[in-house]
């Protein structure tokens, strides 16, 4: 029998994840590479409707594990259900996305079950018959090919787009769907989760914007925002921030960019003193056009830019209004 | 053994009991772990060492931003309801700045896993190794940091979790303590939140942003000299440890996926270029 390989895929209230896509054209790929088979699974209390939505798509076989312990989620429902399903079905390798709910209960799980997880890969590399499994470390700066050095099952958890989710291919004939009952003792679960929430209503939509000047850690000062404000305005466009500018309270929290913020996808996406951490470029990797502007050469946001400038935003951005302004006023 | 730390006579916080064990059950005191790295600093140029597996020791290191804000809700925490802020690190000696700045800032004592073998441990026998260097410390909380900046896991504290059998919660932007255990404030992706009630002891990994970051005092810093800070030997723990379950086979420059292109010349220059690019090219203006 050939190794197989089974794709975790996620959903919430009853619609699967863009991501989940994506995860399975990985799973396709690997698949096609290594020869092994491959299964889909949908995890949730009653998902044998979404397990046939998978079934379309080109796999062996279509997984429903279900359990009314899986709704509202739980890492310990999570981790003790899915280990039940990988015990009895035994694949080599386990896919998921890098979602913020599989990063909490996925290395739970690898240990559980005595392996590891490669966590947050961009890529997979098949050298000979070694599998190596491509992610970004220090922030971005640097890459490495990371292969499994203990027995499987063999965890991965893939980015945020680093697979096309819409070139996902689709079957000749539906897979056939098997459920699958998750057996969750009384006591396994000691988390409680109340009901999910938005802080505020969202006073801005960045993802509708053409033109978005975006601030990072480059800007110093809360002051000098008002420099990137000046651009944003002369451009038309909106003002926005990585992470730690709207933790230090100098934007609102509905200007930051990224995987805890908003994912924009403008004409112009202009990077003044962002340096590029993987939480903020998965949240605009999208842009039509990025430049970006920092002093440091080796800053992972100009690895993504079309136009790079290496230099101090204050030596740049003011005349960059200037010629901007005498733009406007000229067409 | 927290009585010999002498810090009932350092600090002067109201809600400081000096000493835990004279704290009723009803009231408990909180006493919080909170696991801490040493990393580059953001900005530091990174070379490879010659097997190009990892970069050179010879950069300049900062404490992993989560893990600050870890550190600063465990001193908050304590603040609050009492108790005692122990910082742990694995690394080598350049790692006990970190145990320095975090006893400055006013934890009580610290542990530092002293060899330069802990930097190459996968997340699974890092965990493993904190585990084994905390025997009989009965903590009701254990923060991390939410992921590091240099491997970027965000694994050890959910494998530290499982390996002591305690609950856990991830990216964590708020913490309450409840009559019985605590509420925690998850944060979800694109702006969603969510309360979650959970029993101690449990994992906690911190948010960046979750507080505002204190600095250290030049009485903490004077004040740290004096806080115990054992030291634990690769030998002490390395019969927890196993083999890596994974391995970084090579480390590298990542190869561009565009093809940028670099303007150059004086700002004014600089900002002539640019809004060529704007009008003729992205057409934005």
């Amino acid at each position: 029998m050939p190794d197989s390989m089974v794709v975790v895929v996620e959903q919430r209230d009853g619609k699967l994840n863009r991501v989940s896509w994506e995860t399975l054209t990985a799973g396709q790929a690997l698949a096609a590479a290594t020869g092994w088979t491959l299964d889909a699974a949908v995890v949730g209390k009653d998902v044998a409707n979404l397990a046939r939505e998978v079934a379309a798509k080109k796999v062996r076989k279509s997984y429903a594990v279900e359990s009314p312990s899986f709704e509202p989620y739980t890492p310990d429902a999570f981790a003790v259900g899915l280990k039940q399903f990988i015990d009895s079905r035994l694949p080599k390798l386990v896919l998921m996305p890098h979602t913020y709910q599989v990063r909490d209960f996925v290395p739970k799980l690898a240990t559980a079950m005595g392996g590891t997880v490669i966590s947050d890969c961009v890529g997979y590399k098949k050298e000979g018959d070694k599998l190596l499994f491509t992610r970004q470390m220090f922030q971005g700066k640097l890459a490495a090919d990371v292969s499994f050095a203990g027995p499987p099952p063999w965890f991965v958890t893939f980015q945020n787009g680093a697979f096309r989710g819409d070139k996902v291919e689709t079957g000749a004939s539906a897979a056939p769907v098997e459920t699958v009952k998750a057996e969750i003792a009384e006591g396994v679960v000691r988390e409680q989760p109340q009901a999910v929430f938005k802080e505020a209503k969202q006073a801005v939509d960045l993802t509708q914007a053409e033109i978005i000047v975006s601030i990072g850690r480059g800007i110093k000062e809360q002051k000098n925002i008002e420099l990137a404000k000046q651009l944003a305005e002369a451009l038309g466009g909106e003002i926005a921030a990585s992470r730690p500018i709207c933790d230090s309270g100098w934007l609102p929290m509905d200007r930051q960019i990224g995987s805890s913020g908003q994912t924009v996808s403008p004409k112009l996406y202009l990077a003044l003193g962002i340096s590029g951490a993987i939480q903020h470029i998965v949240g605009m990797k999208g842009s039509r056009t990025i430049i970006a502007v920092n002093k440091d050469s080796e800053a992972p946001i100009l690895e993504i830019a079309d136009y790079a400038v290496v230099g101090n935003l204050f030596d740049v951005v003011p005349p960059l209004i200037e010629e901007v302004k005498k733009a406007k006023a000229g067409s | 053994m927290l009585s010999a730390n002498g810090w009932g006579l350092i600090y002067t916080y109201a809600f400081a009991r000096p000493f835990v064990e004279t704290v009723s059950c009803r009231e408990p005191a909180l006493k919080i772990l909170v696991c801490m790295k040493q990393v580059p600093q953001k900005d530091a140029p990174l070379k490879l060492n010659e097997s190009g597996t990892w970069i050179r020791e010879d950069v300049s290191y900062e404490v992993n931003e989560p893990d600050a804000y870890a550190l600063e809700e465990a001193l908050r925490q304590k603040e609050k309801h009492g108790g005692e802020v122990v910082v742990i690190t694995a690394g080598p000696a350049r790692a006990q700045q970190v145990l320095r700045e975090a006893l400055a800032k006013g934890a009580d004592r610290a542990i530092h896993l002293e060899d330069t073998a802990f930097v190459g441990l996968d997340a699974c026998n890092t965990a493993r190794a904190f585990a084994a260097a905390i025997p009989g410390e009965s903590f009701d909380l254990i923060f991390t940091g939410l992921q590091s900046d240099d491997y970027g896991y965000a694994q050890t504290g959910v494998i530290l979790a499982e390996l002591l059998g305690w609950p856990h919660a991830t990216i964590i932007m708020q913490i309450e303590k409840k009559e019985s255990g605590i509420r925690v404030k998850r944060e979800l992706e694109a702006g969603y939140f969510q309360f979650v009630d959970m029993p101690l002891p449990a994992v906690l990994t911190i948010q960046s942003g979750i507080n505002k970051l204190r600095y250290a005092t030049l009485n903490g810093i004077k004040q740290a000299k004096n806080k115990p800070l054992r030291k634990v030997a690769m030998a002490e723990v390395q019969s927890s440890l196993s083999g890596n379950l994974q391995k970084i086979e090579r480390l590298y420059v990542p190869q561009k996926t565009k093809n940028t292109e670099f303007l150059e010349g004086s700002a004014a220059e600089i900002a002539k270029k640019l809004v060529d690019k704007l009008r003729n090219e992205v057409r934005v203006l």
